[in-house]
Parts: structure tokens; sequence; C-alpha cells
């Protein structure tokens, strides 16, 4: 017989509250769920501290200067170190809450409460304050970041993570707002999580399946913002590498932030992206939080429990091991579940695909900063079952000197932004001697660093948002930060770049040819190297960031992504694209296990197999600058399919070299797909009608050029 | 403008109940209060379409469409939601937030 649902909580009696203050009507709460959760006719809050003393809630309507109530946790509402509370009858639509939190101050012993400071709720699903970008907050606000309520109402429709293999990426690292921001961008609501669905045509044109949104979790882009010293431009937190709630979407990314819909717009745009096949990935900072040093402000968990979320020294200092002033104490048990349950929550309910962990490193440390040989964080996020699809990357090193590339505690289960292949690739295109034996374990997912994790546990990329952009890695020998307004001191120094023989922009002919030619190059090495390529936003047009490897702090054109660079380096897109299309189209570029150098299918040739000047015969000489490896693709995917022949030769000498071609059997012939020294119009042909080589004997590659042949 | 909101529910013969409900004014969450006890009220009716004309309505808040969400909850995922001559500023907010997906926007309700 069918109840109604209405009658049923009218009977039961924990829905009903035995308590007022004020005129707010409450009772005591649930433990669990932690955060601010709807119950019927009120709103359950719950919130923990390991030693605070008393607990007042605090409540605003929206946007209000002065609290309309703050009502004191009873004792008897307390369970543990659990405070929580049902109060009845508020406007959830409107409603915005915070803590006061009573407890010694004493940062000797860790603790720094401070109640007359209102702080967040580390569970808000959502925050209000910075609900639209930039707009200048009230610096008189009494709480400036204010915790909401978000709803579970979305319609999914029939959504669901997509799990592709995740050798089978094609990973595209974006900025939210540089996406779209710029005016060629021609987007309606530019700049916001809206504005992204107007681009995913374009997305799906390039070849990519996979988007890494760099952090979308509320930060605070006023976050030791100041003008610049030169141009008197305000400077500001533009990458949101420092999280104010890692629960909530950040609101000024949303073009209905205003509203307070910044969560069913990001959902839309995911559910858009999955439509169209895009897997979407978190870049996730879990390593520190926007509270900084003890100079910092309190927003949440400072006041809410110092010692628990922080790694501290002996003396109640902060450890710095992420360079900017504090440390999440990552494995502490009560933090290992916050981030856990962040974790799940961001999986089940915005059905993401994977994160990436920003100096993930600091993830594996203890409580006093030693590195875990079996960090508990870890492998909980490994074995969690609500995480069990969800692709999990770290950046395995932190600013504390803990490098894990290679060495990253991985349960089976974590891949590694591979520091190493950036380094070595971009070393060889350089043209730097000793790098011919790197590249051979590179262009294999790196089997030196990940023998025993397979060549998936390897994301291979050549720039990131860190760093030079591909075009700047040629046109740039030394870094040029000083619109950072930091006299050049800031940014890495390691950029293992080359100007081509021009520091910055110029109108000649051979270095402008040859700096792109430097780009498919490395665009051809990428597409071709087992593990997962990840491309940075507009690499595949020529964006340049004018020689500024670090630009965290600019709203304005060195992050905002150039679309008119589109028409002008067309041709780099074309083989961009191309490039994607071929290794989607050959599934022996995509293995998911490491090669056995061995004929173990019977075809005649070993699964892959380098070669020289002469085939068979590679010069992995102090002094060589060249190389080329051959695929057998009666071995892709161990054997299971069959795919073409793929040979590829690399050359970064600045003459030109002939290389014998290895022979093919069973009437097969080699053909050009790709030739990095043609003109650019001729640089690569279309797929599956690629024309065969002059000769079936032996090829010439041009000086520092990259050809790819297709034996069928 | 103040809000008011009028709603009725007719029988089509041989294809079921149509609830019309109009909207005038400003949407906000006081008024997506009335606006719920009214879409409570018409579900009862079970009805199989659900137009709603808003070419009065200037401003509709995030209350508002958690209504729309919730009328689609309550009477089904069966019913299909009218909405008649919303302003551009609504219809940009319903495609942001994808609940453009879950109803029709149309000039004059097609029956």
């Amino acid at each position: 017989m069918a109840t109604n649902t209405k009658s049923i909580n009218d009977i039961r009696i924990d829905y009903y509250p035995t308590h007022e203050h004020e005129g707010i009507k409450f009772r005591r709460g649930h433990a669990m769920p932690y955060g601010a959760t709807t119950v019927p006719n009120g709103v359950n809050f719950s919130i923990s501290s390991s030693a605070a003393t008393a607990c007042t809630l605090v409540l605003f309507d929206r946007g209000a200067p002065q609290p309309f109530a703050e009502i004191p946790f009873p004792d008897e509402f307390r369970v543990g170190d659990v405070y929580c509370m049902i109060v009845f009858d508020l406007d959830v639509e409107r409603l915005e809450y915070g803590y006061r939190m009573d407890g010694p101050f004493a940062p000797e012993l860790g603790h720094r409460f401070d109640k007359s400071v209102i702080l967040s709720d580390p569970y808000a699903r959502s925050l209000g304050g910075r609900d639209t970008w930039l707009a200048e907050p009230n610096w008189d606000d009494v709480y400036p970041y204010r915790s909401r309520l978000a709803f579970e109402d979305f319609d999914w429709e029939n959504d669901h993570p997509l799990e592709y293999p995740i050798e089978d990426l094609m990973i595209y690292e974006m900025h939210v707002r540089a996406f779209t921001q710029h005016p060629s961008a021609k987007v309606k609501n530019a700049g916001t999580f809206s504005a992204i669905k107007h681009k995913i045509k374009y997305l799906k044109e390039l070849g990519v399946n996979c988007v890494e949104l760099m952090p979308i979790y509320e930060y605070d882009e006023w976050e030791n913002s100041k003008p610049n010293p030169v141009t008197g431009e305000m400077l500001v937190n533009f990458w949101g590498y420092s999280t104010v709630n890692f629960f909530s979407p950040k609101a000024g990314y949303a073009a209905t932030g205003k509203f307070g819909m910044q969560v069913d717009e990001l959902k839309t745009v995911i559910k858009e992206l999955h439509k169209n096949g895009i897997e979407v990935m978190l870049d996730v900072v879990f390593n520190h939080t926007a509270e900084g040093d003890q100079r910092g402000h309190t927003i949440s968990f400072r006041g809410i429990d110092n010692k628990t979320y922080y790694m501290l020294t002996p003396e109640g200092y902060y450890f710095n091991f992420s360079g900017t002033g504090n440390t999440l104490n990552c494995n502490n048990p009560i933090v290992r579940d916050m981030v856990l349950d962040c974790l799940r929550y961001w999986a089940a309910d915005y059905h993401i695909d994977g994160f990436r962990f920003d100096l993930a490193a600091i993830l594996g440390r203890a409580q006093d900063g030693s590195p875990l040989s079996n960090p508990p964080l870890l492998e909980s996020l490994a074995y969690d079952p609500i995480l069990a699809k969800c692709k999990l990357i770290a950046e395995a090193w932190d600013a504390g000197g803990l490098y894990q590339v290679g060495s990253f505690p991985a349960y089976g289960r974590w891949a590694e932004w591979n520091g190493k292949y950036r380094d070595t690739v971009r070393k060889f295109l350089k043209g730097d001697t000793g790098q011919v034996g790197e590249m051979v374990q590179r262009i294999q997912g790196s089997p030196d660093l990940y023998y025993y994790r397979g060549p998936t546990a390897s994301i291979n990329f050549i720039a990131c948002h860190d760093g030079f952009t591909l075009y700047d890695m040629f046109a740039y020998n030394e870094k040029h930060n000083e619109a950072n307004g930091e006299d050049n001191r800031d940014g890495g120094n390691d950029n293992h770049s080359w100007n081509c023989g021009w520091e910055g922009e110029t109108d000649d002919i051979e270095i402008n040819f040859l700096r792109r030619k430097q780009i498919k190059n490395a665009l051809s090495i990428l597409l071709v190297s087992q593990g997962v390529p990840m491309l940075l936003m507009g690499d595949e047009m020529g964006r340049t960031k004018l020689g500024n490897n670090n630009t965290y702090c600019h709203d304005n054109e060195l992050n905002w992504l150039d679309w008119s660079l589109l028409k002008k380096n067309k041709s780099l897109f074309e083989f961009a694209q191309s490039l994607i299309k071929f290794r989607r189209a050959h599934p022996v570029l995509r293995s998911s296990t490491h090669f056995a150098h061995s004929d173990y299918v019977g075809s005649g040739y070993p699964d892959i197999s380098f070669h020289g000047a002469r085939a068979w015969n590679m010069d992995g000489a102090e002094y060589s600058r060249s190389f080329a490896f051959m695929l057998d693709g009666d071995h892709a995917k161990q054997g299971v399919i069959k795919d073409s022949m793929i040979y590829v030769a690399m050359n970064m000498y600045w003459e030109s070299l002939t290389f014998e071609l290895p022979v093919l059997n069973r009437d097969r012939k080699w053909h050009v797909f790709s030739n990095t020294d043609m003109p650019d119009s001729e640089a690569v042909n279309t797929l599956g009608k690629e024309p065969l080589t002059a000769s079936q004997e032996s090829i010439v590659i041009g000086p520092r050029s990259v050809m790819i042949l297709v034996g069928k | 403008m103040s809000f008011s909101i009028n709603s009725n529910v007719s029988e089509v013969v041989g294809t079921g109940k149509v609830a019309t409900i109009e909207l005038t004014g400003e949407l906000d969450s006081l008024s997506a209060r009335l606006f719920q006890k009214e879409i409570e009220k018409v579900a009862l009716e079970s009805p199989k379409d659900l137009v709603l004309d808003m070419e009065n309505l200037s401003f509709m808040a995030s209350a508002g469409l958690r209504v729309l969400i919730f009328s689609k909850q309550k009477i089904g995922p069966s019913l299909n939601i009218y909405i008649v001559k919303p302003q551009e500023a609504i219809v940009d907010t319903l495609d942001k937030t994808g609940l453009l997906h879950s109803v029709t926007i149309v000039d004059k309700y097609p029956s």
C-alpha cells in the first residue's frame, strides 16, 4: 500500500523541535553526515573539533551584514567531539551559516581558537562571499566566506562517469576562466563554467577525450592581491592553487554564481562534456589551504581545530612543505577522512572521472612531516570503493624536496605526472647530448621508472600550466617574469628551453619555421609515446605567455587563451589534430603493459625494436642525437588486436640524416604519415591515405625533424 | 512588481489533465514557497502537462528554479513542462543550470 511520506515525517519525533533560542526552534541533531544537510522541516548542522570548549552556530540571511541568530550548542548536543543540531523553519535558499569556536589560544600547544571570528564549515557544499569573479569584496564583512547549503536535486538523466581505460585518454589541461575569457573566444558568459559548453565542439575536433580542470574548488582571487609595481594592474590569484573550501565549486567561475547556482551550472557542464565523450578530471590541492602561515587569515580549519588540520613544528609554527605557508596534516585520521569524504562527494555527486593531486608527495608525509613508506591516505584512496573507477594522478613531488617520480606509493592505482618525461624530451628536442638512452625509456612509458606499474602510470607531458608553453619553450632561453612584480625571481630556472636563435618574437622566417617545427616535433613525440599524453590548453595553436613561466597572478592576455591563434597557426592545430587522430587509430600506441622486446605472437618482429642510420642498430652513444623505433602492429594490445607497423625516426642534429628502413614482410610497404621537416601544408597526411615513401630502403630525415611512417 | 500566482487544472478529452500556472512579478525565495504550494496542489490532480505562463515574470531566483526541479520530481518524469513566453534572462538561467533540457519553451501552449 502506498504511504504518504509526509505522514511518516509527521509522526517521527526526531523531527520536532525541543529547544528554542531567540524564537528559533531546534533540537539535538545527527552527528553524521558532517556539514549542513536538509532534513524534514529543518537543517542538520554537524561539525567536529577535538579541542574546542564550546561552539556556537551563527546564522545569516544571504549577504546580511549581521547574523539573525547565534545559537550556542547545548552541552547535551555534543557527541564525542562532534557538535550537532537540527534547526527548524530556515529559508534554505537564503541561509548562510558559520561557527564560532571557543577554546585556548596557545600556539605553542597548537591551539589558535578565537571566538570573535566566524568560521566557514570545512564541509560546506557551497560558499558565498566571492560570488562574482573579481567583484570587490566588502572588506569590513564580519564573515567573508559564508557557508551555504547545496541541494541534491540535479537531473543527471542517464549520465555516468565514462570510465575510459586510462591508456586511451588524451588529456587537455585547462583553466576554466582562461579558456574562454579572451574576447576572441566570442562566447556568451565568457570565463565561466557555462561558456565551456560552447567550446565542446572545438575540443572534440581537436580529439581530446578528457579535460583536466585547474583548481575549481572555492578559492579567493583576492588572496595576496597587489598592484603591479610596473603597470599598476591588479595582480590576483588567478590559478587558484589555494583552497578556501574543498567541497564547494568556485562561485566566481559560474555565470549563475550570483544566484547561488554554481553547483547546478558545473554539473550541467560535466553532463554535457560526458554526453560528448569527454571525461572531466579535477586538479585538487590538498597539500595546503588559503589560511597561510601564522600571519594568515583565520577562515576555517585554523579556528576549528588547528592542531588536527595542520602539520605543526614542536614550537607550534606551520611546516611549509607546500611553499605557501602551511601544510595540511593529510595523514591525521580526521583530515584523511575529510579528504576521502571530499573526493567521494565529487565522484558521486559531480560524476568526476578522476583527480590530479597537486604536490601529492605531501599526501604521503607523516604528521611530523617525514615521508611514510605506507601512507594510509594514499592507500585509502587507492582502495576506496566509491573512487574505484576514478583515475588518481599524483604530482609526485613537493616543495619540501620530496621527489617521488617513479617511487610514489601507487598501490596498483596511482599514475604520476612524469616530470622526467618532460625534462628528457625537452633536453632531447633542444639538441642536448646524452639523451638518447633516456628517450628510449620515455617513449616506452618509462619502464625504468614504472617497471612494475606499466606505462599507464606515466602521464606524459612536455608543457603544463607551470613553466613555459610549448611555443615559449622554443622562443625563449630565459624566463621573463617581470610582470609578476617579483623582480623575475619567481618561476623555475630549469626550463631546458631553446629560443632557436632569437630571444622572443621575431619576423625571421627561418626561425619561425624552426619554432613551428620544434612544436610539431614535440607533439609527434608526445603522441607516439606509450603512457598517457597530456596537452596544455592552447599549445595546439602556438599559445605564448611571452616568456613568463609562472603566470599564476595574471587575469589578462598572459593567461587567457587567444582564439585568434587558431587562424594564425592553423597548421599547428591541424598537425596536433592529425596526431591525436593517429594515436586513436593505432592501438599499438596505447599499450597498458610494457613491451616484452620479443616476438611473442610469431609475427617475425619483436613488439618494439630500435634503429639508427642502420636498421636494427641504434646509436645510443653519448654524442648521439637521433634514433628510430618500430612498433609491430601484430603485438598491439598484447597481440589481441591487429594494427599496422609504425616506425618513428627522430633526428635532433642540425643536419639531415639518412636512415635505412627495416624490411617489411607480407608485401607490406612503408607509407609516410608525417614529416615535420616539410612545409606546413605537407607536414602531415590524411589518416589512412598516407603516400608511399620515396624509397622502401631508406629515408632522409631533415635537420631537427621527426618522421612517422606506417607499414601496411 | 509584487508576486502573484494563479492556477487551474483542466481536462482535455482523450489526452489527460493540463495544469496551468500563471506567474507574475518576481519569483524570489519567499514567493517560491507559494509557487511550491501551488505545484503541490496541482500535483494532486496528476496532470500530464504543466504549463507555466511566465510572460509577466521578470525575475527568477534559484529558489524558483528548484521548484521547477521539484515539480518534475513530485509529479513524475513523464510530466511535460511548458514555459510560455519567458523573458530572456530567465531562459538564460535555465540554460546555464541545465534546466532547459527538462522544459519546453513555447510562445503558446500547443493544444
